[in-house]
C-alpha cells in the first residue's frame, strides 16, 4: 500500500497535508488587514491538495494524481494572477487593501 | 534516511506555513511562502514526482511567489497598522480550523483503500521511463483536452489581468489606423524639383503639406487638439496620388 | 299560407333590423332618422303581423314551421331558429307588434323633450319587441328561453334608461335579479323536459305527453314528473308575469319612461308568463296539482295587487298594480284550464292597459313630470282627449258592458265558477271582490286626476294637450278598448273558439270548461258587472261627493292603510329575509374571503418575500471577509454533515 513512498508510508503525507490545510484556513480567519495574505493562504490550501494528490499518486503507482497536480498548479497560478491584479486595481482606486475596508462587494 | 529527510522537509514546511499566516510583515510572509514551496518540492521529490517538484520551484517560486513579492512591495501599505486587530477573529478561526482538523483526523482514522482498487484502470508509467517522460506520455494522450483547456485558462487569466490593470491615460499619441491606411503620398509628402548640386536646406528646408502632421492622430490623445486634426477625409481622386506621380 | 309566412318573417325580423341599425349607427344616421326607421319598421311589422293573422285565419290556420337557421345540434339535442305559425303565435305577434308600433309612435312625441339623443331608447324598444316576438314564435323551448332572456335584458336596459337616476338603476337591477331567480327554475324545468322527453321541440314533447303520465321522481317523497316540470315552468312564469312573491319588480319598473311601462305591461314581458302557460297547455293539463297552485296564486295576486293599488298616490304605480291584478285573473283562467279565456284577457288587457299607461304618460307629460295624483285635479278641461281615452280605458278595465274588459273578465270569472271546486270558488270570490276594487281604484284615479278642483294651480295652468303623435295612439287604442272585446269574444272564447285556436291550445279530454261557459247562471255572470258599477259609485261618493271620507277611513284604519300603502310590506320582508343576509354574506365574502384570503395570500406572500429579502440583504454585507468566512464555515458544515450521515 505504501507503493512508491518507500518506508515513509502515506500517513505522514496526509498529516502534513491536513496541517497545511488547517493552517491555510486559519490564516484566512487570522488575517484582517491584508488581502494578499488571504491569497497566500489559498496558495497553502492548494498546496496541501497537491501534496495529497502526489502522495496518493505515488502510493497507488498511478500518474493521474500528478497530472491533476499539474492542472491545480495551472489554476492556482491563474488565480493568483487575477487575484493580484484585482488587489492592485483596488488599491489604486481605494488606497487600501485592508480586508475590513472591502465592503462594497455586490455579489 | 529517507524518513529523516522527509521529516525535516515536513517540519520546515509546516513551520514556514505557520509563519506565512502569522508574520507581521507581508514581505516576510511571502518569503516564508517561498520557503514552504521549496520544502513542498522536497516532499514531492521524496514521493518520486521529480517533474512536479521542479515545476513547483520554477513556476511557484520563480513566478507566482515573485509576483506576490512584487505586488506586496509595490503597494505602499503601512505595515505598522497592518497587523492591528490581528487577534480579533483568531479564536473563531482556531475553532473552525480545529473542527476541520478534527474531522480530517477522524477521516484519517477510518480511511482505507478500497479492496477493488485494482479493478480501476490505472495509468501506470511504462517501465524504464523517467517521471517526466511518463507524465508527458499521459498528459499529451489521455489528458490532452484538459491540457488544452489549461492553456485557455492561462490565456484568459493573462488577458484578464491586463484588462483589469490597464489604465487609459492620455499618454502618447494614438493613431487612427483607418485614416493612416487611407493616407496617400500626395497628402503627406511634397515632391519638389531640385536642381542638381543643391540641397534641400539651401532651398529653405523641407516643408510638409499643411496639417499633414496630425492627419492620422486620434483627437484628444496626448498633445493633439481637436482643431489640429483635419476633419474631412481626402476626396476619392486624391487617393490615387502616390509616389509614382 | 306562403304569403302569411313571408309577412310573418317581416314582422319578426323587421324590429331586429331596426334595432341593430338604430343602436349601432344611431349616432351616424342621426336621431330623427333612427326614430323614423324604428317606428316605420314597427308599423310595417304591425301591418304584416295583422295581415298574417288575417290570411292565416282565412286559410284555416294549420300550424306551419318556418326554419330560419340551425342553432344547436349536439347529439340528440337540437335547437333551431324557427318561426312557428299557429293561432297562438299569430295572435300574439299581431298584438305585440300592434301595441309596440303605437308605443313607438307615442314615444316619438313623449321623448321629444329629452336633451340627450334618443336613438338608444328606440333601439331598445325595438329590441324588446324583437325578443318578445322570438319568444312567442318559438318552436322549441330553447328559442323561447332566448326570447325570455332577451325580454329580461331589454327590460333591464329600458327601466334603467335614465341611468343617471339611482332609483332607475336600482329598479332595473331589481327587475333583472327577480327575473333571474325565476329564470333559474325555468331553466331547470327546460332541462328536466329534455331529460324526460329527449327533445325541446313542442310537437315532439306534446306527442309524448300522454305516454309518460305515470313517470315519477323521488325527492322527499314521490312526485309525478309533470307536476315538478309544470311547477318549475310556472315559477318561471311567476317571475316574468309578476305573480305574488315575485311581483316586487313590477311596480318599481315604473322608473323607466312611461312608454316602456306601457310596453312592459301591455304587450311584452309580463304577458310572457301567461303565454307560456297557454303554449304549454298540453302538458299543464296533465298536472292537476300545479293547476290548483296556479289558480291559488293567480287569485291571491289578483286580490292583493288590487288592495295595494287602492291607496297608492302615484298614478303610474296605481296602474302598475292593476296590471299585476289583471295578470292574476289570467292565471286564474289558466289554473282552471280555460287558457282561451286567459289569452283573451291578455289581448283585451293589452289594449286597455296600453291605453291607460299611454294616457297616464300623456297626463304626466301635460303636467311636466308630476306623478302624484294628489297634486293634480280638474284636468279634464285642459286635456280632453286624454280624459276621454282614460275613461275608455277605465271602463274596459273595470269590465263594464260592452267594453273590452267585460267580455274577457266575465269569461274568466265564469270559468272559475264553472270549475265547481273549492279553489274555483275561492278564485271566483276574490275575483268579484277584485272587480269591485278595480273599479274603485280606477275611478279614484279618474276623479283625482281629472275632476274636482285643481290642487296645484301652478300645475293646472301649465297643463297642455299632448301632440298628435301621442294622441293618435290613444285614439287607436281607445277604439280597441271599446270594441276589442265584443269583436274578438266569439273567436277567443265563444262558439268559434275551437276552429279559431285550431289545436294551438289544448284542453285535456274531459275539460269542457270553455264550452260550458255559456251555461253559467245568469246571476253569477252578472256579478262582475254589479261589482264594477258598485265600485264606480263608491269612488264617486268618496272622491267627488264627500272627499273627506277617504281621509277619515285612512285615519281610523291606520294600520290597515299603512299595510296597504307599504304593499303588504313585501319589500321590507324581502329586504329582511333575502337582501340583508345576502348583503351580509357578500360583505363577509368580500372582506373575509376576497380581501382576507384571496387577496391576503398573494399579498402576504409578497410581504413575506419583501421581509425575508430585507433580512437576507443584511447578510449581504459586501464585506469580503464575511464572504470568505461564510464559504469556509459552509465547507466545514458540509464536511461535518457528510461525516455524520456517512
Amino acid at each position: 500500500m505504501t507503493g512508491g513512498l518507500g518506508s515513509i508510508g502515506i500517513g505522514p503525507y496526509l498529516t502534513v497535508s491536513a496541517i497545511l490545510l488547517v493552517l491555510g484556513v486559519f490564516g484566512i480567519f487570522l488575517n484582517r488587514k491584508n488581502v494578499i495574505i488571504i491569497l497566500m493562504s489559498i496558495e497553502l490550501i492548494l498546496l496541501s491538495a497537491n501534496l495529497n494528490f502526489v502522495a496518493f499518486s505515488s502510493a497507488l503507482g498511478d500518474l493521474s494524481g500528478q497530472v491533476f497536480t499539474l492542472f491545480v498548479l495551472t489554476i492556482a497560478a491563474a488565480e493568483s494572477a487575477i487575484g493580484l491584479a484585482i488587489v492592485t486595481v483596488y488599491f489604486r482606486n481605494r488606497g487600501s487593501i485592508e480586508v475590513e475596508d472591502i465592503t462594497m462587494m455586490k455579489g | 534516511m529517507t524518513q529523516i529527510v522527509f521529516y525535516v522537509f515536513a517540519t520546515v514546511l509546516v513551520l514556514s506555513a505557520g509563519m506565512v499566516v502569522s508574520a507581521r510583515n507581508p514581505v516576510h510572509s511571502v518569503l516564508f511562502l517561498i520557503l514552504a514551496f521549496f520544502n513542498a518540492a522536497g516532499l514531492f521529490l521524496i514521493a518520486g514526482a521529480e517533474f512536479l517538484a521542479m515545476i513547483l520551484v520554477i513556476v511557484y517560486v520563480g513566478a507566482v511567489a515573485v509576483l506576490f513579492l512584487f505586488v506586496v512591495m509595490m503597494l505602499d501599505v503601512r505595515f505598522t497598522r497592518m497587523r492591528e486587530g490581528l487577534q480579533r477573529y483568531a479564536p473563531f478561526g482556531a475553532a473552525v480550523g480545529g473542527v476541520l482538523f478534527a474531522e480530517l483526523a477522524l477521516a484519517f482514522g477510518h480511511w482505507r483503500i478500497a479492496a477493488n482498487i485494482a479493478d480501476v484502470p490505472h495509468l501506470v508509467p511504462a517501465p524504464g521511463r523517467t517521471n517526466t517522460a511518463a507524465l508527458g506520455d499521459v498528459l499529451y494522450t489521455h489528458y490532452v483536452f484538459l491540457f488544452e483547456a489549461c492553456g485557455v485558462v492561462l490565456l484568459v487569466a493573462m488577458i484578464g489581468a491586463i484588462v483589469l490593470t490597464l489604465r487609459e491615460r492620455p499618454m502618447g499619441r494614438r493613431q487612427n489606423i483607418d485614416r493612416q491606411h487611407e493616407r496617400t503620398a500626395a497628402e503627406s509628402v511634397e515632391m519638389m524639383a531640385l536642381p542638381l548640386g543643391r540641397g534641400v536646406a539651401e532651398l529653405g528646408g523641407f516643408r510638409r503639406p499643411d496639417k499633414s502632421y496630425y492627419v492620422a492622430s486620434v483627437p484628444g490623445s496626448y498633445g493633439v487638439t481637436a482643431e489640429a486634426v483635419p476633419q474631412a477625409a481626402p476626396a476619392g481622386d486624391d487617393r490615387k496620388g502616390g509616389l509614382g506621380q | 299560407m306562403e304569403t302569411a309566412s313571408y309577412l310573418f318573417e317581416i314582422a319578426v325580423l323587421g324590429p331586429l333590423f331596426a334595432s341593430v341599425v338604430a343602436g349601432l349607427f344611431g349616432r351616424l344616421i342621426g336621431d330623427g332618422l333612427a326614430q323614423i326607421l324604428t317606428t316605420g319598421l314597427m308599423i310595417v311589422a304591425a301591418l304584416c303581423g295583422i295581415g298574417a293573422l288575417g290570411l292565416a285565419l282565412q286559410s284555416g290556420a294549420t300550424p306551419v314551421v318556418v326554419l330560419l337557421a340551425d342553432w344547436i345540434r349536439a347529439g340528440s339535442f337540437h335547437a333551431a331558429w324557427t318561426l312557428r305559425l299557429d293561432t297562438l303565435s299569430l295572435s300574439m305577434v299581431a298584438m305585440v307588434t300592434g301595441v309596440s308600433a303605437l308605443v313607438h309612435l307615442y314615444s316619438t312625441g313623449y321623448m321629444g323633450h329629452e336633451t340627450t339623443p334618443t336613438y338608444r331608447f328606440f333601439s331598445y324598444l325595438s329590441l324588446f319587441t324583437f325578443a318578445m316576438l322570438m319568444l312567442v314564435t318559438s318552436n322549441d323551448l330553447v328559442q323561447l328561453f332566448f326570447g325570455w332572456e332577451g325580454v329580461g335584458l331589454a327590460s333591464y336596459l329600458l327601466i334603467g334608461y335614465w341611468y343617471d337616476r339611482p332609483s332607475a338603476v336600482n329598479a332595473a337591477i331589481k327587475a333583472f335579479v327577480v327575473n333571474r331567480v325565476a329564470d333559474l327554475f325555468f331553466m331547470v324545468g327546460i332541462a328536466l323536459l329534455f331529460v324526460e322527453f329527449g327533445s325541446v321541440t313542442y310537437d315532439n314533447i306534446f306527442a309524448l305527453v300522454p305516454a309518460h303520465g305515470d313517470d315519477t321522481y323521488m325527492l322527499f317523497g314521490t312526485h309525478r314528473v309533470y307536476e315538478i316540470i309544470c311547477m318549475l315552468l310556472f315559477i318561471g312564469a311567476m317571475g316574468k308575469s309578476a305573480q305574488l312573491f315575485l311581483h316586487t319588480w313590477l311596480p318599481d319598473a315604473m322608473e323607466g319612461p312611461t312608454p316602456v311601462s306601457a310596453l312592459i305591461h301591455a304587450a311584452t314581458m309580463v304577458t310572457a308568463g301567461v303565454f307560456l302557460m297557454a303554449r304549454m297547455s298540453p302538458l299543464i293539463e296533465f298536472a292537476p296539482a300545479t293547476k290548483a297552485f296556479i289558480l291559488f296564486i293567480g287569485a291571491t295576486t289578483c286580490f292583493f295587487a288590487a288592495t295595494v293599488g287602492l291607496v297608492q298616490p302615484d298614478i303610474k304605480r296605481t296602474i302598475a298594480y292593476s296590471t299585476c291584478s289583471q295578470l292574476g285573473y289570467m292565471f286564474v283562467a289558466a289554473g282552471v284550464g280555460a287558457y282561451q279565456a286567459s289569452m283573451f284577457h291578455l289581448t283585451t288587457h293589452a289594449f286597455f292597459k296600453a291605453l291607460l299607461f299611454l294616457g297616464a304618460g300623456s297626463v304626466i307629460h301635460a303636467v311636466h313630470d308630476e306623478q302624484d295624483m294628489f297634486r293634480m285635479g280638474g284636468l279634464w278641461k285642459k286635456i280632453p282627449l286624454t280624459y276621454g281615452a282614460m275613461w275608455a280605458g277605465s271602463l274596459a278595465l273595470a269590465g263594464i258592458f260592452p267594453f273590452a274588459g267585460y267580455w274577457s273578465k266575465d269569461a274568466i270569472l265564469e270559468a272559475a265558477w264553472m270549475a265547481h271546486s273549492g279553489l274555483g270558488f275561492y278564485a271566483w270570490t276574490l275575483g268579484c271582490v277584485t272587480a269591485f276594487l278595480t273599479a274603485l281604484y280606477s275611478w279614484r284615479l279618474l276623479f283625482l286626476v281629472f275632476h274636482g278642483t285643481p290642487r296645484d294651480p301652478h300645475l293646472y295652468e301649465g297643463a297642455h294637450e299632448s301632440p298628435v303623435s301621442m294622441t293618435l295612439p290613444l285614439v287607436l287604442l281607445g277604439i280597441g278598448a271599446v270594441l276589442g272585446g265584443i269583436l274578438l269574444a266569439p273567436y277567443y272564447v265563444g262558439s268559434g273558439q275551437a276552429a279559431f285556436w285550431n289545436g294551438a291550445i289544448v284542453n285535456a279530454p274531459g275539460n269542457t270548461i270553455v264550452e260550458t261557459l255559456e251555461q253559467t247562471p245568469e246571476l253569477i255572470a252578472l256579478m262582475p258587472t254589479f261589482a264594477g258599477v258598485a265600485g264606480i259609485l263608491v269612488a264617486y261618493v268618496c272622491y267627488i261627493a264627500s272627499p273627506a271620507i277617504p281621509a277619515t277611513l285612512a285615519a281610523s284604519l291606520r294600520p290597515l292603510y299603512l299595510f296597504l300603502l307599504n304593499k303588504w310590506y313585501f319589500d321590507e320582508l324581502y329586504d329582511l329575509i333575502f337582501v340583508r343576509p345576502y348583503r351580509a354574506l357578500a360583505r363577509l365574502l368580500w372582506k373575509g374571503a376576497d380581501e382576507g384570503v384571496i387577496e391576503g395570500i398573494p399579498q402576504g406572500l409578497a410581504r413575506m418575500t419583501v421581509g425575508t429579502a430585507g433580512q437576507a440583504v443584511r447578510t449581504q454585507t459586501g464585506s469580503i471577509a464575511v464572504y470568505a468566512f461564510t464559504m469556509l464555515i459552509g465547507l466545514v458544515v458540509l464536511v461535518t454533515t457528510m461525516l455524520i450521515f456517512h
